[in-house]
């Protein structure tokens, strides 16, 4: 599973909660360049059903998921 | 457009032309429609605004066009803290006097018990890492949510517009 993604860009959303993680995420792909990886580390519990869905509706693509204890790293392939 | 070429071909090649830019057309509209998010926010209560703000940056983050139109007790949320009533008449004063002075100064819907109910629910949403209203209001403005406010609620009790935020 732990295939190693470089991130072009890593991203501590720990601790924040609902909605601030998704949103914090949005503003920073906005930034990026298409191709550009983002590493969202989170520990919301809700980012597990909001990041999958945000992508789908706005067209990014998660590439890779990471779970260490209680922090979920998102790997967020910039698409458009 | 004009069907001044009588001939099979010409006329062929006007309708294409047409039905092309009819979809064309259709296209547009229909990804107008689609991205769109409108809301009312009429209640000036902490609880109510927040989860309209969270709507509304949530919406946002996922790439719609969000508009807010604030009306009647919730135009009091939006008021800034630093400025005064400036009301001509008596009961618009006392409307303006008694009405929240923005967003820092809302109460909770229940359990609000003299400020102490609501200045727990702060104390634990700071705690527990929670956006704040003025936060969510500041993120859903930097997201480019375009905010109305009823006129009407505004001349009611006494409020003015002095420039943008």
């Amino acid at each position: 599973m732990s295939t190693e993604i470089k991130a072009d860009i890593n991203m501590d959303l720990k601790g924040i909660a609902c909605p601030m993680p998704v949103i914090k995420v949005s503003q920073q792909i906005k930034k990026m360049q298409v191709g550009q990886i983002l590493a969202a580390e989170t520990t919301d519990p809700g980012a597990h059903a909001d990041f999958p869905a945000w992508a789908k509706s706005t067209g990014n693509e998660i590439v890779a998921t990471e779970k260490k204890d209680a922090v979920t790293v998102f790997f967020i392939k910039k698409l458009k | 457009m004009h069907f001044t070429n009588h001939s099979t071909k010409g006329y062929n090649m006007d309708v294409q032309k047409v039905m092309e830019s009819l979809q064309s057309e259709m296209n547009q509209l229909k990804d107008e429609r689609k991205n769109k998010l409108s809301m009312v926010v009429f209640s000036g209560d902490l609880d109510k605004l927040l989860a309209a703000f969270i709507i509304a940056t949530g919406a946002a983050a996922m790439g719609l066009e969000v508009v807010m139109f604030f009306t009647f007790w919730a135009t009091a949320s939006l008021r800034d803290k630093k400025k005064k009533s400036k009301a001509k008449d008596l009961l618009s004063k006392m409307f303006g006097f008694m009405l929240p002075k923005g967003a820092g100064k809302v109460k909770l819907s229940q359990m609000h018990m003299g400020g102490m109910g609501t200045g727990m629910m702060k104390h634990l949403m700071k705690k527990k890492n929670v956006a704040s209203l003025e936060e969510l209001r500041d993120m859903a403005i930097e997201m480019e949510t375009k905010i109305y406010i009823c006129d009407m609620s505004m001349n009611l009790m006494g409020f003015k517009q002095e420039g943008r935020q």
